[in-house]
């Protein structure tokens, strides 16, 4: 109990004082998980719009797909990007194993099909709505998803939040394709896992404070952002 | 631009899993006026409009335009029962049309707001179309069929929930189209109003086209029994 509040006001002094390397590690998780987070939504929306608007021959093994990825553990994701990024891999020339950049990768394959599923779903019930509409004003395929990607904006907002949620609470595939290098790929789930481990229960906590500050943070300023945008109903 | 009628129809029909929606029809249409489609309910009035149109699937006969049927699409527009909308602005639903034939913003905008003024929505620009009232959706998507200048507009009950100021408002602007060389097929249930437009009459039972006459000789002389019945107001089986 005594370490529990020890931490925790070590924890505070931490966060008040914006201490150097909480603030380093706190950015570099920001960075690499908003970085995911725009890479994820441009493979996944436009991928969950095509879903929504095209019958192609693979539409339903895409989607399977998508919901069997979903439940992948982000763990084995970490392994085979780690696979695929070693010297001996595949992309092993990149030399971007241990790197922010390796971390971006994994954190891309474990949301884009979260975002692609969810935003799919709510495309999905625009596009009935739509769907006697558009093809009667005789709409392009892009024109179409570009329609739904903007109507449904708001639900695709959710869908990214869920992404971002997921992206920087996540630990496992981080660990493993970015090493937990101290002032290179050290991360706030990475750090607070390896701080805990050493007993460090101050530093770790603080750092799960400034998680959880940061994940609502953005989650409010997005919410915020979109509803001063319109008043609409919709 | 090449003339897209006489649009000629040899029988076609739709159907929807093995059951007939409307159909096999045979139809000629000209470039001039105005056709009223009339029948009960179920008769088959929205599935033929459809598939005039070509979004409902032809499963046999032929839609022939005088032009390609691609080119023919660009210059057509629909009305639907329930008028969908947008979820956004009423002036962004009436741009939507102009902006996707890729004309730009500041001239969509000056149509947008002429619509507006001659279907009475000028003061709700700004409103969120999906919260206008049924009515007011009417206007709207009316305005948006035509705001492209189609030529041929297909209207299925465009005046369904209208009263009868609105209604008359609606007519006019029909009217002010079809001089302006527009082609009109519409359907409707309200009598009143196919003798007020209607140059040529269908009149729809069971999908198919049981009498296809002059407005003028239909509404004197209907040639069936059926005819005359439900011009009477009669239930037609
Ligand atoms: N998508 C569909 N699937 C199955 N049946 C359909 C479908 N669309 C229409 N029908 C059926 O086809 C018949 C004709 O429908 P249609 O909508 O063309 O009638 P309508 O003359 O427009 O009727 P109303 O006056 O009520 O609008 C009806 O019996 C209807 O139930
Ligand atoms: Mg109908």
């Amino acid at each position: 109990m005594v370490d529990l509040w020890s931490g925790l006001s070590q924890a505070f002094w931490l966060v008040v004082t914006l201490d150097a390397e909480l603030l380093e590690i706190a950015l570099r998780s920001l960075r690499v998980t908003l970085s995911a987070l725009v890479v994820a939504c441009l493979i996944a929306l436009p991928l969950a719009g095509l879903l929504a608007v095209r019958r192609f021959r693979l539409r339903r093994a895409v989607i399977a797909m998508l919901n069997a990825l979903m439940g992948l553990p982000p763990v084995v994701v970490g392994l085979v990007v780690y696979v695929f990024l070693s010297r001996s891999g595949p992309l092993g020339v990149l030399g971007l194993l241990f790197t922010p950049t390796a971390m971006i990768i994994a954190q891309v394959v474990i949301i884009v099909p979260l975002i692609a599923s969810i935003a799919h779903q709510s495309l999905r019930e625009l596009w009935q709505e739509y769907h006697d509409l558009l093809i009667s004003m005789n709409v392009t395929q892009g024109q179409k998803i570009r329609t739904l990607l903007w109507d449904a904006r708001r639900a695709l907002l959710t869908a990214a939040l869920a992404g971002f949620g997921r992206a920087i609470g996540e630990v496992g595939a981080i660990m493993i394709v970015g090493g937990n290098i101290d002032h290179a790929t050290r991360v706030l789930t990475t750090a607070i896992a390896l701080e805990t481990g050493k007993g460090d229960f101050g530093l770790a906590l603080a750092l799960g404070f400034v998680l959880i500050g940061l994940a609502i943070t953005v989650n409010i300023a997005i919410h915020w952002l979109s509803r001063t945008e319109r008043e609409g109903n919709w | 631009m090449s003339a897209l009628f006489p649009l000629v129809v040899e029988a076609a029909k739709t159907t929807r899993r093995g059951k007939v929606l409307a159909g096999p029809v045979d139809l000629r249409f000209e470039a001039e006026g105005t056709t009223v489609v009339i029948g009960p309910n179920g008769a088959g009035k929205t599935s033929l409009l459809r598939m005039l149109h070509g979004t409902a699937r032809l499963s046999g006969g032929r839609i022939s335009w005088a032009c390609g049927t691609e080119e023919a699409r660009h210059h057509q527009a629909f009305v639907f029962q329930r008028p969908i909308m947008l979820r956004r602005s009423v002036e962004e639903n009436l741009i939507y049309p102009l902006r996707i034939r890729g004309i730009d913003r500041a001239e969509a905008r000056e149509k947008a707001h002429q619509w507006a003024q001659r279907v009475g929505l000028a003061g709700m620009m700004d409103r969120a179309a999906p919260s206008l009232s049924g009515g007011e959706q009417q206007k709207l998507a009316l305005a948006r069929a035509l705001i492209t200048d189609p030529k041929v507009v297909f209207l299925d009950e465009p005046c369904a929930s209208l009263d009868g100021r609105a209604m008359r408002e609606i007519e006019e602007v029909l009217m002010t189209a079809r001089t302006g060389g527009t082609r009109l097929i519409m359907s409707t249930h309200d009598m009143g109003q196919a003798r007020r437009l209607a140059d040529d009459v269908i009149f729809l039972l069971h999908g198919k086209v049981h009498e296809c006459a002059d407005a003028a000789n239909f509404f004197l002389t209907p040639r069936t029994q059926q005819g005359r019945a439900f011009l009477r107001g009669d239930i037609v089986e």
